[in-house]
């Protein structure tokens, strides 16, 4: 049963210039036309670089931001369409985890406060002594002492003011947690703890998740489906694991294959297509397949005409490229102009012997 | 050969540090490495290892006031005796930065001067260190811009660093740093402000740097995938000290400190099957001892018994690994014959 | 085996969560901070200083400061002054008046002057500010609107030149105390007004604004619980460098003569003004240039005190120094 599902979502900003009065000289295409559906208790990954629109996307769902045309339908309700307090109710079961712990909570605010604003807003729990039982039962489940309760946001550690963040939703009762970048302030060591959190309170609570981040390796560990976005719109859905064994569209595979793994043997031998140049502005975006700037597979005509449809290609797994077949078979091959150096030729960098102490070449 | 030999590092923030009084806070505390010629030497920890801390002592980019900085850096300049980066006159050292010693930093937008165009930056350096002049100065400062693989560099120069993009200001930095072709390159955190895609550009580049000139390079990052791919040799760090000195395959292999071994199992890998649970280090870098009561690492540790908090523990030639593998741990991963001899604390305790 | 012990409940101690302490606030924490500054020391203790010769001044005066006692010992026209002695620690005024009775009483209209203009200019400048950032913030395009106007209106407020401004007002107004008190307060309408937009402009776009509104928590709220505290501080800060700056424009606008029209009555801009044309450059210590050096001393002092402690909270304020 699907929970959430965006069709055709768009979110244009003005740009605004002007001496006296601001007037509107173009949008910037932050999200250009989504659709997707997140199935209730699963976990849906969105992945894509810094100006992708990940982002905007992650709040437009929550109406934190002006959503241009499109529908948002969760549980069978259009969010879009909803006047605004009837969204600031909705809101009870849409919660989101902020990327900076310390920044998303109010800093003059105990934790105390922090945790009971959401259930005030919405005339949660019976009376304070209610209200603080629950809270006592939210800190247990994300493992904070029932002392964080009369603290400061600054008296805390990276890792367990994303524990507060995550309570501050969770007192609410959600039924849908979007994640913005939940794990990319923290610590390696402490990112773990947070992720398995996620983890085990989905298991136990049945949430379901939607979880942004631009590590493709912790969106991949934590998602059941992904979909890989790149200026403004999806350019690949699958099945998490399916996407890992076959990233049909470039752009995943040039993706894929820039994350670096902890393993030297994989790292040395693995295939690597290095993009040239950078992201486009979303002010201006090219026409036609939004990637064709970068693509290392770009074909000429269709490619820089004709924006690629996301479609089917079996099992669910979605692309949007003209070529996604031919590539996978081989019969399209990277065009001269821009090839890609996909085999890595240098040779693997020597051991060093004794590091610390001794070395051994001799210049 | 070596070319910069790093002995017994310290550096400790005395006085007062916003609002806070006391004896002092331990930075760094007695680090030691070595980075030879053409060799890619990784430091890596989280934040409040001391990582930077270090790279800043070398480069004497500490404040003068507050900090008090010991130990040795020997470095095997160009000139006929090597010298000690740490005493060094501050005008002496200056002179040898951006010539012999040149540094990449994470965040490259605050390492440029906003209100200058690229290109005049670059011949700075170029006018500076090398003497060149006019013409030749831009011609030269558009080649190198070239080299770090910025597309119509002419263009470029003229432009000022918020018309460029994370990446190309990185590549412009890199490009600064390597005018001179220095013999020694400390780059810290130089990719974690930017996207995988760049930062696999940035990282070949600086990998034919150090192919192609011979210049050894220091690394300093939290993200192991990218010490996996770059660095020859890997020094951890935790609480201001070395936990563990390996070749990377060695490291990679089997991490033999705890903390190195509990890094790993806490980083979600691509290639991993899905639904695998990670094994995250518990608690966080405040929980620590300090050095000298025991191991820093001990309140984290799953591994900890009484023996971890007699003294601070030494760095010692891994039993039975060959070759430099270095671990600073009474109970080393995968020595499980010794740890299985003590009787674990909470028995202990409870007996 | 007891060091082991040790050891082991030091570790223990340390693994614990440290449930023990308590929460300290933003201010909680500023004030901590501000205890172990000299400069907001110093600042806080010339402020009292002066506070409490501006309450307790007029009995403390031992003669009255308007009556012109010794009349007939000062000679201004061939620049005979009489200087400090037993009964006048500072001597004589160029009409026979205490000069220190003036002083001590002079002190309270100053800080009267001081305080209710900076009132007049934090009030009026915090409603138009506070109105305008939280319309652009929250408003949507009405609020956008609402906020150009009143800007604009700021902006032409903040582009005449200060004194021209309260000088304008004074002409309207005509000459009183009042008039000096609201000249100088309009002049920081707008400071305060820009301060706290661009502060709550500031706030509105930080995490935790949007985390709130994501809470479901109602737009009021947000504005009133969570951006306007949190804009608060430049405007605390600024409020006490303000101060400073309006004990001086007053002097200025008494200097000019746009003050009390009862001359009588003791004022350090208003002696100032009257002891100018005795004043000699080359003695200051000459009792014909004490009587300007004297209330002009007051005037640097307690400014530079306001100053002193405006900026040490700016500093204590300052969440980058937070430790």
């Amino acid at each position: 049963m699907s929970l959430l599902e965006l069709d055709d979502v768009k979110v244009h900003f003005p740009v605004r210039r002007g001496l006296l009065f601001d007037r509107v000289v173009g949008y910037v295409h932050a999200v250009d036309g989504v659709s997707l559906t997140v199935e209730a208790g699963r976990t849906y990954g969105l992945v894509g670089e810094s100006g992708c629109g990940k982002t905007t996307l992650g709040r437009a769902v929550l109406r934190l931001t002006d959503i241009t045309s499109g529908r948002v339908l969760f549980d069978g309700t259009d969010l879009a369409a909803l006047p605004g307090e009837a969204m600031r109710r909705a809101r009870r079961r849409l919660q989101m985890i902020f990327q900076d712990p310390l920044g998303s909570l109010d800093p003059r605010q105990n934790i105390e406060s922090a945790l009971t604003e959401g259930m005030a807003a919405h005339g949660l729990g019976d009376g304070r002594a209610g209200r603080r039982a629950r809270i006592r039962d939210v800190l247990e489940r994300v493992g904070l002492p029932a002392g964080a309760l009369s603290r400061y946001p600054h008296e805390f550690s990276g890792g367990q003011r994303q524990r507060i963040g995550i309570a501050r939703a969770l007192v609410l009762e959600p039924d849908l947690i979007i994640c913005d970048e939940p794990v990319s302030a923290l610590d390696v060591s402490v990112q773990a703890q947070v992720l398995n959190l996620l983890e085990e309170l989905q298991d136990s609570l049945g949430l379901t998740y939607v979880v942004i981040a631009h590590d493709l390796a912790v969106v991949r560990h934590i998602s059941d489906r992904v979909g890989v976005m790149y200026l403004g719109g999806l350019v690949e859905e699958a099945d998490s694991d399916t996407l890992y064994a076959e990233p049909r569209h470039p752009y995943t595979r040039a993706l894929m294959s820039a994350v670096p793994v902890p393993d030297p043997d994989l790292e040395d031998n693995r295939e690597r297509i290095l993009l040239r140049g950078d992201l486009p502005s979303p002010a201006s975006p090219p026409a036609g397949c939004r990637f064709h700037t970068r693509c290392p597979w770009r074909q000429p005509e269709r490619c820089d005409t004709e924006r690629p449809e996301l479609t089917d290609i079996g099992g669910g797994h979605r692309v949007a490229c003209h070529y996604a077949a031919g590539i996978a078979d081989g019969t399209v091959r990277p065009t001269t102009e821009l090839a890609p150096r996909v085999l890595r030729d240098v040779p693997p960098p020597r051991e060093a012997a004794e590091p610390a102490r001794e070395t051994m070449t001799d210049g | 050969m070596t070319l910069l030999s790093v002995e017994e590092l310290s550096v400790t923030f005395t006085g007062r540090d916003g609002g806070r009084r006391g004896p002092g806070t331990d930075a760094v505390c007695g680090v030691s490495f070595t980075v030879a010629e053409g060799e890619v030497a990784g430091l890596v920890g989280e934040s409040g290892c001391g990582k930077s801390v270090t790279s800043l002592a070398l480069m004497g980019l500490l404040p003068r006031r507050g900090v008090r900085v010991g130990g040795r850096a020997v470095f095997r300049h160009s000139g006929p005796d090597p010298v000690d980066l740490l005493s060094l006159p501050p005008a002496a050292l200056r002179d040898l930065r951006g010539r012999q010693l040149a540094m990449i930093f994470q965040d490259p937008l605050s390492s440029l001067n906003p209100v200058v165009p690229i290109g005049v930056q670059v011949t700075e350096v170029l006018t500076r260190h090398r003497g060149l002049r006019g013409r030749a100065a831009r011609a030269e400062a558009a080649h190198l811009l070239e080299r770090g693989g910025i597309p119509d560099p002419t263009r470029r120069l003229k432009e000022y660093p918020h018309q460029l993009s994370g990446g190309m200001r990185q590549r412009a930095l890199i490009a600064m740093a390597v005018a001179c072709a220095p013999r020694l390159l400390i780059a810290d955190e130089p990719t974690t402000a930017l996207d995988v895609t760049i930062q696999a550009q940035i990282l070949e580049l600086l990998r034919e740097l150090v192919d192609d000139q011979g210049t050894a390079l220091l690394m300093i990052t939290h993200d192991l995938g990218v010490v996996a791919g770059i660095c020859d040799s890997v020094h951890v760090l935790y609480a201001g000290k070395v936990v563990e000195a390996a070749g990377r395959r060695a490291l990679f292999a089997a991490p033999a400190h705890p903390y190195a071994h509990g890094l790993l199992g806490s980083v979600p890998r691509l290639d991993a099957p899905r639904g695998e649970r990670l094994h995250p280090v518990r608690g966080s870098i405040n929980d620590r001892l300090s050095w000298p009561d025991g191991c820093a690492f001990a309140p984290r540790c799953d591994r900890y018994t009484l023996e971890c908090l007699d003294a601070t523990p030494e760095l010692t030639a891994l039993p039975g690994a060959t070759g430099g593998h270095l671990v600073r741990c009474v109970h080393p991963v995968g020595n499980e014959g010794s740890a299985a001899a003590d009787t674990p604390t909470e028995r202990e305790a409870s007996a | 085996m007891t060091i082991r012990t040790e050891k082991l409940d030091r570790l223990a101690e340390l693994t614990a969560r440290r449930d023990t302490t308590t929460g300290a606030g933003l201010w909680t924490e500023a004030l901590r901070r501000l205890r172990g500054s000299k400069m907001a020391l110093t600042g806080a203790a010339v402020i009292t200083v002066f506070v409490v010769i501006a309450v307790v001044g007029p009995w403390l005066a031992p003669h009255d400061p308007t009556a012109q006692t010794w009349r007939d010992e000062v000679f201004v026209n061939r620049a005979l002054f009489v200087g400090p002695r037993s009964g006048n620690w500072l001597g004589l005024d160029h009409l026979g008046r205490d000069q220190f009775s003036r002083l001590l009483v002079g002190a309270r209209h100053t800080l009267l002057v001081g305080v209710v203009s900076t009132l007049i200019g934090l009030v009026a400048g915090a409603l138009v500010g506070g109105v305008s950032g939280a319309a652009l913030a929250f408003g949507g395009r009405a609020g956008r609107g609402l906020d150009t106007v009143l800007m604009r209106g700021v902006d032409m407020l903040l582009a005449l030149p200060s004194l021209l401004l309260a000088v304008s007002v004074a002409a309207v107004m005509g000459q009183s105390l009042t008039t000096v008190m609201i000249a100088v307060g309009v002049v920081q309408i707008p400071v305060f007004a820009r301060l706290l937009r661009g502060s709550m402009l500031a706030q509105a776009h930080a995490d935790y604004v949007l985390a709130a509104r994501a809470l479901g928590v109602r737009r009021r709220r947000v504005v009133l619980a969570h951006v306007l505290p949190n804009s608060l501080g430049p405007v605390i800060v600024q409020t006490t460098l303000a101060l400073a700056t309006a004990i001086i424009e007053a002097a200025a606008l008494s200097y000019l003569g746009l003050g009390n029209p009862d001359a009588a009555q003791p004022e350090w801009g208003v002696m100032l003004a009257q002891a100018e044309r005795f004043f000699v450059p080359e003695d200051l210590l000459d009792q014909a240039s004490l009587m300007a050096v004297c209330p002009a001393l007051g005037i640097i002092v307690t400014a530079l005190g306001f100053t002193l402690l405006g900026e040490a909270l700016r500093e204590a304020l300052d969440p980058k120094l937070r430790g």
